[in-house]
């Protein structure tokens, strides 16, 4: 199939600004459930609110558009429901990480196979530019008009702490990376988290003199690399990209037949 | 073969019903005094491969039966009052997109924290309108464990005909207190399922366009049709729309779908209302007290009825008009400042002749409390 058959063309054009990294996001995906030549009818992609989320839109899967930052939740119910249906969850940073912060670290204690997405831009961007937790300190934004003095998270080790079993970083810089990435994280059994680094031009870029799309983009460039490069050993403010965890553990909807057997044994 | 007679707890009975309806998905979070549900249910459910998961709270619990439910399952949680407050947003999303669940919410004292442990029924406006927005919502009661299990039922099949959540109210009284519940022998109460879409698969189907009865087939996730779910307001594609039309034709088509039809959704109990002068209104465990005073005067020769309310919303407006069309007065018997007293005055043809007997210091209105107030309704002094 070719990237166009896995569009809904009716709902097109996205309603993204120009520039906006969150239709990179989405080429990588859709490349990625290529390559691995899913069936259209396995998919189920959950998403919550946020410029990010309406990535669920415009992809020809099962498609659930839900409320904002409690993605995780609606596709705990689905995935338990159906365990043979693949969940993809992309979410914004403040979708995933504010409001929905509580439910990404349960989603990865309790190990459930599905693939989340942080689309990470640092900022709020359908509500107008307002600092997110992931912004970190220093940065402009509608309501930091003296800058952020919020510490940020660090989305790999959150999810790295809170037991997810595939942990990934990414940027719209390295699409080829990305996709490979996703790729690899939509095959894992287990709660996978990739983060992707992604660019809000209209918001973040302006507010903080970065400039536009293709200056941000270079940003990613520039300060990032593969994980424990020697460039890495040298700077340490630079951002690691690639996999950070990938290990086999029960996964809870195999977890949950157990429960199922304990129960029903000495049962006609 | 006889039915099977248990002595149980309300919550108990409502576990019993929601098996017996087709429950195969719960997620819950604990709080007194629903609880008890959802620990039958982790030990039930499983037994028939069922689901059962406890998430991290309420706000993901509803969630996630929403999830469940769009895969084609029949599903529920269980709460009180906190918890419920909680759900307001997802039973907004649920209404929105029309996904079949049902909620039980076993009353306790509030506001906040409250009174975990003591009866109210405080949180019957809060079913209606709790969540934003203009919308329609169904909502049971029930004031005896057969009827728990008879509500409950009827919750399930309310939701899935109507695809629509389901309020569940019942109060701790109900909840926690053990009576005789006599289980239907299967198939003695008709069960509803979800209607499906006939739509074959590659030809369009349209997830929201409602038929000429405003029903919408179902197609599940995960089955031949990929479509949109989204609360946003949206067409009958399920894509989001900002068309002034679309938007106004949404609305109406989620409120007039239960409003409209408030008369067939509406449940009740009527005890000596033929003749009434006196037509008390109560519903839940407060109609207990209601029924025992109702009783006790009739045997006295005093023209008093009662009409016991088992759906609350959509409030059966025009029901309770006829009822109450020759009463002297109306005596509304609840737990609460007046909640359902303020729908009672505004269905009948003389809100003047509309009093309130009630309790709000978390103990169960007793008989005699229905009494008292009733003496100085009628003039005749404490
Ligand atoms: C309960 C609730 N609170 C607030 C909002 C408003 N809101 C919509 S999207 C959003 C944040 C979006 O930022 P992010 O998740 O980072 O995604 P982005 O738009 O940047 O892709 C907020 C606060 C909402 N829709 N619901
Ligand atoms: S506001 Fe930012 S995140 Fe939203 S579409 Fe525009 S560029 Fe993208």
């Amino acid at each position: 199939m070719a990237v166009k058959d896995y569009l809904r063309e009716r709902f097109l054009p996205h309603m993204w600004c120009p520039g906006c990294g969150h239709g990179e996001v989405l080429g990588g995906l859709v490349r990625a459930i290529e390559n691995l030549g899913l069936s259209k009818n396995e998919i189920v992609m959950v998403s919550g609110i946020g410029c990010s989320s309406r990535i669920s839109g415009y992809v020809d899967f099962h498609t659930l558009h839900t409320i904002h930052g409690r993605a995780l939740a609606f596709a705990t119910g689905v995935k338990i429901s159906r365990p043979e249906l693949k969940l993809i969850v992309p979410m914004g940073d403040g979708d995933a990480l504010a409001i929905g912060g509580n439910h990404f670290i349960h989603a990865a204690r309790r190990n459930l196979d599905m693939t989340a997405i942080v689309m990470n831009n640092r900022i709020y961007g359908m509500t107008g530019g307002q600092f997110s937790p992931l912004s970190g300190e220093n940065i402009s934004a509608t309501t930091a008009p003296y800058r952020t003095i919020d510490r940020g998270f660090d989305v790999v080790e959150l999810a790295k702490a809170a037991g997810a079993t595939f942990v990934a970083r990414s940027t719209t810089y390295h699409v080829q990376q990305m996709t490979e990435t996703i790729q690899k994280a939509i095959t894992h059994k287990g709660f996978s988290v990739v983060e992707v680094l992604t660019q809000c031009p209209t918001y973040f870029g302006r507010k903080n003199k970065i400039g536009g799309a293709a200056d941000m983009i270079t940003w990613f460039k520039d300060n990032t690399t593969p994980i424990g490069s020697k460039a890495k050993q040298e700077n340490a403010a630079l951002i690691e990209r690639g996999i950070f965890v990938q290990i086999a553990a029960p996964e809870y909807c195999e977890e949950y037949q157990k429960v199922v057997e304990r129960a029903t044994k000495g049962r006609k | 073969m006889g039915n099977t007679i248990k002595f149980v707890q309300g919550n108990e009975a409502c576990v019993e019903a929601a098996l017996y309806a087709g429950l195969d998905f719960f997620a819950g979070y604990p709080i007194t005094p629903s609880t008890e549900i959802a620990e039958l249910l982790a030990y039930r459910l499983p037994q028939i491969g069922g689901k059962f998961i406890q998430m991290e709270d309420e706000i993901a619990s509803l969630c996630a039966i929403i999830g469940a439910s769009l895969t084609g399952r029949k599903v529920m949680t269980a709460t009180s009052g906190p918890g419920f407050s909680l759900m307001q947003e997802a039973l907004g999303y649920a209404v929105m997109t029309e996904i079949p669940c049902v909620i039980a919410n076993v009353q306790r004292g509030g506001p906040s924290t409250g009174i975990p442990t003591h009866v109210s029924q405080g949180d019957i406006n809060q079913a209606r309108w709790g969540t934003h927005g203009d919308h329609a919502i169904i909502a049971l009661t029930a004031s005896n464990h057969q009827d728990v299990f008879a509500m409950t039922v009827e919750a399930f099949n309310l939701a899935e005909t109507y695809r629509t959540p389901v309020i569940l109210l019942f109060d701790e009284v109900v909840g926690h207190m053990r009576e005789k519940l006599v289980l239907p022998a299967a198939g003695e109460i008709p069960l509803v399922d979800r209607l499906r879409t006939s739509v074959k698969e590659g030809v369009d189907y349209h997830p929201y366009l409602p038929r000429e009865d405003g029903r919408l087939p179902m197609s599940d996730f995960g089955g031949v049709h990929r479509y949109n779910v989204t609360g946003l307001v949206h067409d009958m594609w399920g894509f989001p729309s900002t068309d002034p039309q679309t938007v106004h034709g949404l609305l109406r088509h989620l409120v007039d779908k239960l409003e409209n039809r408030a008369n067939e959704i509406a449940r009740y109990r009527e005890y000596h209302l033929e003749d009434a002068e006196i037509v008390m209104i109560s519903y839940g465990s407060s109609a207990r007290s209601a029924l025992h005073v109702v009783e006790n005067r009739r045997q006295r020769g005093e023209r008093m009825g009662l009409l016991e309310l088992q759906t609350l919303w959509p409030f059966p407006s025009e029901m309770v008009r006829q009822k109450c069309a020759h009463a002297k007065s109306v005596v509304v018997v609840e737990m609460n400042m007046g909640q359902i007293m303020q729908s009672v005055k505004l269905a009948v043809a003389h809100p003047e002749r509309v009093f309130l007997a009630n309790r709000i210091d978390s103990n169960f209105i007793t008989p005699s409390d229905i009494m008292n107030i009733l003496r100085i309704i009628q003039g005749k002094g404490v």
